[in-house]
Formats: structure tokens, C-alpha cells, sequence
């Protein structure tokens, strides 16, 4: 749509050049004393106005363009935003578990038919921890966590192929602070759309 | 070397000897010999007091606060400072130059005395036992030509090393050097905290651990890169600073806490795939593919740790819902729970570490919503608690089966420390925030 926009800008840009043309072209003045202008139309002023009228319309074609691609924009990019938003939801779950809750499995719901109707969709979904726990311990169970929800997916139709599982422990938490509230938020999957996000469609 | 069973008998007669009369004792009487939270420590009844002697030449004073500091931090000395401004004074009255004062020594309770002169190739030490006042032990120590080099140190903590077992008949562990982890780097530090080292592993290496003749470390790489090279087992050869990788990435897949068994053989490590996260034992020839210990069946196993003699393994696992040290036979078989007092939906008892001694794993376990180190008997018995300020993980034995290197925040932030589980004294080892994931090596026979 800004390639249509650049093209309108050019036929104007183009015609306005060619009517300051038909000015400067015109025949010089008679040697004689002033003369009044001929009353009425005469040959320039016809196609000054003729160009003018072909100026406004060009203008006023550009304009409804520019106004249909940003409705049919505004509205690909809800149908992608929402496709994106439930992609990417994130899914929590309980203390050193790695099982899904029902809202859990909700949310992973509502990313199928997101991922069929965009085929060339792939996700990196990344485990994660709250603080608590050991080091080690814990970046084996965000490895669980990405795995479980890899499972629920594929179980669901989804290709094994587009989905990739990480880990990141408790290494990078989104709430800050030594208390259930961030604890809950912490433990958690993410995900990531690693191809095919571009235009995402709806389902 | 041949007469130092000899020697240790007569600095222990000399110590009970020389002690009692000349000091009066702390009051101990809440002190039970072994691990305590809370004792009062009497060095003159648990520690040989002991003397290094000013030596003489260019590194002198460099070799004797090496070696006083390393029988300091064995605490099994308790090392006696004399001054140094009148050197006639520690020598024998009227005697000849060599002899020295041994009464002088009897009054300050020292039970040893140790005579370092510099010579072409290194150290000529003489180990005085002050009661039966005369020379019980003699030794050469070579030393690198690079004074105060990385070697050279080591050179010398290998030597206060075999001073301490002429007089303990126990070597000492100040040759040694910790492994660990600070961000994404692998450390080495000397154990007395000194000669800190960035090894050159590969991207986002993790979870160090020694090979048995403290040649190699093994460790595990993080699977996100810029490279977009997955997690691998590698090994390092230390001396080289090449790697080689013995596990090859797997699609989706984590490595994590590899170690050596203790014939250096094979790599036991923990592999979290998309199917579960399991015990694997490698060869380290990479001759054969890896087999698989464990059947968590989607549960975490992770942390293994072996015994000395190689025939059981014990590791953590969250199979019941709550991680818990397990222990089984080193082919999978015979698993029981080691961790099985107490037992509640509430345990977490993680990152065992099997003494080398064999009788005891030590662990961390959540108490008060805080980690704290404890020991338990892998014959059965009651656990001990050894730490209780700050939080306090990731133990790992010192080769001497008494000293731990742990992760602390004591301080207020994560550090390491060496712990003594006898005394209960602590010492902070690294100074720099944010150290972690720690592996104590056994003794170093090369640099």
C-alpha cells in the first residue's frame, strides 16, 4: 500500500510539472502596447483546467486507496494480532510441577487452531523456574515444562517438526521479588514465533 | 618419608604433653568432637600447634607465608607465629647454628617446627618434633625456575601438602584447585583463593567437574547460542585448553551435571530430552553409544554423584513429587531412597556430593525456606546440618573427605566458601559475586 501512495504522489507531482509548462510555452507578448486579456477561454486556460480536474481526481483516487489499504491493513492486523496474542500466551504452573492445569490447557488450546491455519508457523516454547529450588534441578524442570507443553501440542495435531523446547531455569524471571505473587509468574512456559510470523492469519 | 608413622606418634605424645601445662584451655564443654553448629573450638587439643622458621633467600618470606597459610586453612595446625626480627633467638643457646631452640618452642606449644633453606632446585625442609628435640623428617621439593608463577605456587602447597602428612599422616589439600561457575564462565581458583583462571571452554559452558587425576574437567554446554549449536557433554584437557565434545547435541535436548567415575572411564551425566530427564553413563573413549540409568518416566533425575569405589550412584530425583536424593547401583539397579527421614510433600533435598572417604553424601536441603548444607551416612543414620546463616547450596568435598567448597550467601551475596566440618569454620574463597555450581579437585600431582 505505500508502493500505491508513492505512485499517486508521482502522476501528480508529474502533471502539476507539465501545467507549468503550458505556461511558460506560451507565445511571447505582442510588440504592441497593452493589450487587454481576451475575455472568455482561450486554449490554455481550457487545459489548465482540464489538467487541474485530471489533478483533483488522481488526488481524490489516491486518497480512497490509501484509506481502502489502511482499513484492509487495520483489519489483517487484528486478525494477526490476535493469532500473535494467543500464540504467544503464556502458560504457568504450580510449584516444582510440570503438569498442566485446566486454564493451562485452555490457553494451549486456543494456540491450535492458530498453528493449523498458518502452516508455516514455528514456535520455540521456553521452560521456566521460579528462584526457588537448585540450579541445576531447576533447569531440568523448565526442560519438563517446555516438554510438556510440546506434548499437549503434538497430541493436538500440531507437527513435531515446528516446535522447539528450551530451557531457561530461573535464570530470567519476569517479576521481580522473593514472594508467591512473583513465584507464580515466574514459573511459567513462553513462546516464540521463530518462522512464518509475518503475516500471520486468522483461524 | 619411611619414618613419618613414627614422627606423627611422637608430635601427638609432645602435643598432649606440651599442651596442658604451658596454656590454659578455652572452655569447651558443649563441644563434641565431629560436626556441630555451635562449639567451642579448643586448638590446642584438636590442632598441632606448629612453627615455620624465617627462610632465608630471594622468595623466603613468599614460600613461608604460602606454607603457614596452607596449615591455617588444613585446620590441623594451629601455626604459631614467631617473630623473625632476632633469629638467634629460635636457635639452640650455645648450640651449633643448625640446632634449634627447642625449649623456647616447648613454652609456646609448638609440638613441630619446620626448617625450610632454599636450595638449586627448590625447597630442603626438616621437620623438628620439639619433644624428643631432634629431626624426625628431611625432604627436597623441586620448585619451578618461575618464582611466585602459578606453578611454582602449587609446587609449594604441594609441599606444605606433604609436611602436613610426616606430621598428621594425613596429606593436606592445599594443592588443590576449585572449579566453578561465575555467568556463563568456568573458573578455576587455587584452594587458597589465589591464581584465578577463566578456562577457555566452549560458548555457555556449565556444571564443571574434575576428572580423577584433576587433568580434565568435564562440563556441559547451554544449547542457546548465537551459534544455534545445541547442549553438549564436553571435555577440556587443562593442559592443552582443547576441548572434545563426548555427547553430541540431540534435537530439543539439555545437558546438564556430568562426572567422572572414579576411574576416570566414564561420564555419568543427565540428559533432559523431550521424553524425560534421565541418568546416562558414557565412555569417555566415546567407543560406545550411551546407556541409560535411570526410568524417570517424565520426572526430573538429575546430579549424580558416585562413591569412591565406583559401585553405586546416588542422585536426585523429583519421581515421588518432590526432589529427593535417591541412591542405586552404578547399572540402575537397587534404587532406594537416601534421603527417607522426615519424609513429607514438602522436602527439597538436592545436589549430593559422596564424600571421599565413601561414608557420607553431603546435600542441601530447604529448611526454613532456605537451603542449608547437611551430611548424611549412606549406611543409615541421622542427618547433620552444618550451616545456618545466609542460604547455603551446591556442596562439593574436598579430597581430604572433612573440607567443603559450598555456594553462600552468608555474606549477602552468592560466594563460595570453604567449610571445615569438623571445626565449623568457615572461609570465603571467591570475592567476586555471583559464584556458583563449584567442583573441588582431587590432589594435583602436576602443575
Amino acid at each position: 500500500m505505500t508502493r500505491t501512495r508513492r505512485i499517486a504522489g508521482l502522476t501528480m507531482a508529474v502533471l502539476s510539472v507539465a501545467a507549468a509548462d503550458a505556461c511558460h510555452k506560451a507565445p511571447p507578448p505582442a510588440p504592441t502596447p497593452v493589450q487587454p486579456p481576451a475575455p472568455g477561454p482561450n486554449a490554455d486556460s481550457i487545459r489548465r483546467a482540464q489538467d487541474e480536474a485530471a489533478r483533483r481526481a488522481a488526488e481524490e483516487a489516491a486518497r480512497r486507496r490509501a484509506a481502502d489499504s489502511a482499513a484492509a491493513a487495520a483489519r489483517n492486523s487484528a486478525a494477526a494480532g490476535s493469532a500473535r496474542a494467543a500464540l504467544t500466551a503464556v502458560v504457568h504452573f504450580d510449584y516444582d510441577q510440570s503438569d498442566l492445569r485446566a486454564e493451562d490447557r485452555a490457553i494451549l488450546d486456543a494456540k491450535v487452531p492458530v498453528l493449523q491455519a498458518n502452516a508455516d508457523v514455528k514456535i520455540r516454547v521456553a521452560g521456566h523456574t521460579d528462584e526457588r529450588g537448585s540450579d541445576e534441578y531447576n533447569l531440568a524442570l523448565g526442560q519438563r515444562r517446555a516438554a510438556t507443553v510440546k506434548r499437549y501440542l503434538v497430541d493436538h495435531g500440531i507437527a513435531d517438526a515446528r516446535i522447539e523446547t528450551i530451557s531457561y531455569g530461573e535464570e530470567r524471571p519476569v517479576a521481580q521479588g522473593s514472594d508467591e505473587t512473583a513465584y507464580a509468574q515466574n514459573r511459567r512456559a513462553e513462546f516464540e514465533i521463530t518462522a512464518g510470523g509475518q503475516n500471520l492469519r486468522a483461524p | 618419608m619411611t619414618r613419618s608413622h613414627s614422627a606423627r606418634l611422637l608430635v601427638v605424645a609432645s602435643l598432649v604433653a606440651a599442651a596442658t601445662p604451658t596454656r590454659a584451655r578455652a572452655q569447651d564443654t558443649t563441644f563434641v568432637r565431629g560436626i556441630t553448629l555451635v562449639g567451642n573450638y579448643d586448638p590446642l587439643r584438636d590442632k598441632v600447634g606448629i612453627v615455620v622458621l624465617p627462610i632465608s633467600g630471594a622468595f623466603g618470606d613468599s614460600v613461608r607465608t604460602i606454607i603457614q597459610r596452607d596449615f591455617d586453612f588444613s585446620d590441623r595446625f594451629s601455626v604459631i607465629p614467631v617473630d623473625s626480627a632476632d633469629p638467634s633467638a629460635l636457635r639452640a643457646q650455645g648450640g651449633a647454628g643448625s640446632g634449634v631452640n627447642y625449649p623456647l618452642f616447648t613454652r609456646l606449644a609448638a609440638a613441630a617446627v619446620v626448617q625450610i633453606t632454599p636450595v638449586a632446585t627448590g625447597l630442603h625442609v626438616a621437620l623438628h618434633d620439639v619433644a624428643s628435640a631432634r629431626v624426625v623428617n628431611v625432604g627436597d621439593f623441586a620448585l619451578p625456575a618461575a618464582a611466585l608463577s602459578r606453578d611454582w605456587r602449587m609446587a609449594v602447597h604441594r609441599t606444605s601438602d606433604e609436611i602436613e602428612r610426616w606430621v598428621t599422616g594425613q596429606r593436606g589439600i592445599a594443592g588443590t584447585r576449585i572449579a566453578y561457575m561465575r555467568g556463563q564462565s568456568i573458573r578455576i581458583i587455587d584452594s587458597d583463593g589465589a591464581d584465578e583462571i577463566t578456562v577457555p571452554t566452549e560458548e555457555n559452558g556449565g556444571s564443571p567437574a574434575w576428572n580423577p587425576s584433576g587433568t580434565m574437567l568435564a562440563y556441559t554446554t547451554y544449547g542457546v547460542s548465537s551459534t544455534n549449536v545445541g547442549s553438549h557433554v564436553v571435555l577440556i584437557d587443562l593442559s592443552t585448553g582443547r576441548s572434545r565434545t563426548l555427547v553430541h547435541p540431540g534435537r530439543n535436548t539439555l545437558f546438564l551435571t556430568p562426572v567422572f567415575s572414579p576411574d576416570g572411564n566414564s561420564v555419568i551425566y543427565s540428559r533432559e530430552g523431550e521424553n524425560g530427564s534421565d541418568l546416562f553413563s558414557v565412555n569417555v573413549s566415546g567407543t560406545e553409544p550411551p546407556h541409560q540409568l535411570t526410568a524417570g518416566r517424565g520426572t526430573v533425575n538429575t546430579n549424580p554423584t558416585m562413591s569412591p569405589d565406583g559401585r553405586r550412584v546416588a542422585f536426585v530425583s523429583g519421581r515421588l513429587g518432590r526432589p529427593e536424593l535417591y541412591i542405586m547401583d552404578s547399572d540402575g539397579t537397587n534404587l532406594n531412597v537416601l534421603t527417607d527421614y522426615d519424609f513429607s510433600e514438602k522436602n527439597y533435598r538436592s545436589d549430593p556430593d559422596w564424600s571421599p572417604d565413601g561414608r557420607l553424601v553431603a546435600y542441601q536441603e530447604r529448611i526454613n525456606d532456605r537451603f542449608q548444607i547437611r551430611t548424611i551416612p549412606v549406611k543409615g543414620g541421622t542427618p547433620k546440618q552444618l550451616t545456618n546463616i545466609g542460604e547455603n547450596e551446591q556442596p562439593s568435598w574436598a579430597p581430604d573427605a572433612r573440607h567443603l567448597v559450598l555456594t553462600s550467601t552468608r555474606s549477602g551475596v552468592r560466594q563460595l566458601w570453604v567449610l571445615d566440618t569438623e571445626s565449623s569454620r568457615f572461609r570465603q574463597l571467591t570475592k567476586s559475586a555471583g559464584s556458583r555450581l563449584s567442583s573441588w579437585s582431587p590432589r594435583l600431582a602436576q602443575p
